[in-house]
């Protein structure tokens, strides 16, 4: 049984004083099953997840009590596409025929700080100052720049073109461009990254409802369908966040697992796919994480950026809604903000960040610690 | 009277004349690990021996954390007084990348492929006067 998205909902993303986290997310999953013409009462099962701000299951206590199988998901920056994954597979079990995914959160200002013991590593690790997600992906950039020749201007088109898309995106955190120039020259954070360079915490929800694609055009009439669901985490020898040592041989990350894994499950390749939501923690994670999904060899992005291939009229749009660095990052809405993009997208319903040409198959992308990957492929 | 204590036990030979960092090693596979863990995490094999890593290596990759971390770092630092630091991991041979602070911070003096040595130093003083020892990279002049 295939997978159809049948409605979308999304709180807008950045600061949000007078909602709760969990209030965020009943905005976004009211919206979601407006969206599909359901009743919440309609929906048979619900995953959801939240990394600062509560149980995805207290939204029952928003959406009302239907006694329905509610399952909390907490994966990190995979938690959307951890519970997405998990309701394709309910609906394509046959368990269920309708179900609702739900991501929020709401986070501190500034950067995260993580507990090694959460992580299974000494406190001494948290004490020395490594244990800095922001140090990892800078580490990684300045390895990859070194090993395939891309440069500082470079990373800094990446965030100038997050923000050109952020400023045409309503639900954007940063709807203001900003030149490269200025991203290049702001304040150094971890080098060869610059504040401009980085995403933030911040605030948001999104919500999607779900059901078997034979049904879908009974609710909706511009479905689209869940081609794939993948998620991966690291094998030993890739080169991952929160790490005291690593391999002296390195293999392939989560991120090229979980990408082959999706592209053989929808059957498609890296060269069909029309537009691409690429976890861009950082810069430099967007122009890794290009490679790594397949969509061009390891230092080709230097050529593919500086000539605006990645924009939205180029020949692969990426992040096309601005992606973490215009919308900051609220951990448990992350990974479905960028599938809520692609539905968008796919419905020809993206307004001023639509990209040309009546796009058929979307991508999506996130990573997280301590490295896992989740990609979605999808198809209208 | 106060006294040199380690960050953590067992994360490297202390005290000692010439101190090291200490990996586990696994019998079945051959991989190091840092720190010392009870299992192989490249095999899954759990008869591991304890070794002493080497003190030099060669810098894989680095950055300068330029803001100060919140808790749980722990430095005596306030956000006055915080200074950048260097972060990198150093190739170790026959061994493990391992990740740490390295003693220089100016990015004009940091490259990969730079030769380094492992190098045990005060961390923190406690109020009591006992000094917290730390391990660090240093550029080898």
């Amino acid at each position: 049984m295939d997978v159809a998205i049948i409605g979308i909902g999304i709180h807008p993303f950045g600061r949000t004083p007078a909602r709760t986290g969990l209030q965020q997310g009943a905005v976004a999953a009211r919206l979601a099953l407006k969206d599909a013409g359901v009743e919440w009462r309609d929906i048979e099962f619900a995953f959801g997840g939240s990394a600062s701000a509560g149980n995805a299951d207290a939204l029952g206590n928003e959406l009302g009590l239907t006694g329905i199988p509610f399952i909390n998901v907490a994966n990190g920056c995979a938690t959307g596409g951890s519970s997405l994954m998990s309701a394709y597979n309910a609906i394509k079990s046959g368990a269920h025929d309708i179900g609702l995914v739900a991501g929020f959160d709401k986070h501190d200002r500034g950067a995260f700080n993580a507990d090694p013991a959460a992580w299974g590593l000494g406190q001494w690790y948290g004490e020395l100052g490594l244990m800095m997600t922001t140090q990892f992906f800078a580490m990684k950039i300045q390895r990859y720049m070194h090993d395939y020749g891309i440069s500082e201007s470079t990373l800094a088109k990446v965030a100038e073109k997050a923000f050109i898309n952020g400023a045409l995106n309503p639900n954007a955190w940063r709807r203001q461009p900003v030149a490269a120039e200025e991203i290049a020259n702001s304040t150094m954070v971890s080098n060869p990254l610059t504040k401009y360079m980085f995403c933030s915490p911040s605030e948001g929800g999104v919500a999607l409802v779900l059901c078997r694609a034979d049904k879908a055009k009974a609710y909706c009439a511009k479905p689209v369908y869940l081609k794939s669901a993948v998620l991966k985490s690291r094998r030993y020898g890739s080169f991952e966040v929160f790490a005291p040592s690593q391999a002296l041989q390195q293999v392939d990350g989560p991120t090229v697992d979980a990408s082959r894994a999706a592209f053989e499950m929808a059957g498609v390749g890296p060269g069909d796919i029309d537009v691409a939501q690429l976890q861009d923690t950082e810069s430099g994670a967007e122009i890794m994480h290009m490679a790594e999904n397949g969509f061009c060899e390891h230092g080709e992005q230097e050529q593919l950026i500086q000539s605006g291939a990645t924009h939205i009229g180029g020949s692969l749009p990426i992040n096309t809604d601005g992606g973490c660095l215009a919308n900051g990052e609220p951990i448990g809405a992350s990974g479905l903000r960028q599938v809520y993009e692609n539905v968008l997208q796919l419905r020809g319903d993206a307004g001023d960040h639509q990209v040309p040409g009546n796009p058929r198959l979307g991508y999506t992308h996130v990573y997280g610690a301590p490295g896992i990957s989740a990609v979605t492929i999808l198809q209208r | 009277m106060s006294q040199q204590l380690p960050i953590a036990e067992g994360l490297f030979t202390w005290p000692a004349k010439q101190p090291a960092l200490l990996a586990s090693r696994c019998n079945s596979c051959g991989i190091a690990s840092f720190p010392v863990a009870e299992s192989c995490m490249a095999c899954s094999g759990q008869d591991v021996s304890v070794e002493a890593l080497p003190t030099r290596g060669i810098l894989w990759t680095w950055t300068v954390q330029q803001f100060m971390p919140k808790a749980p770092y722990h430095s005596g630092e306030t956000a006055e007084t915080f200074r950048p630091y260097g972060v990198g991991y150093l190739e170790l041979p026959g061994g493990v990348r391992v990740e740490g602070r390295l003693t220089e911070s100016d990015p004009q003096k940091l490259r990969i492929g730079m030769e380094m040595e492992v190098v045990f130093d005060t961390w923190r003083t406690e109020p009591n006067g006992d000094e917290i020892i730390g391990f660090f990279f240093k550029p080898v002049a």
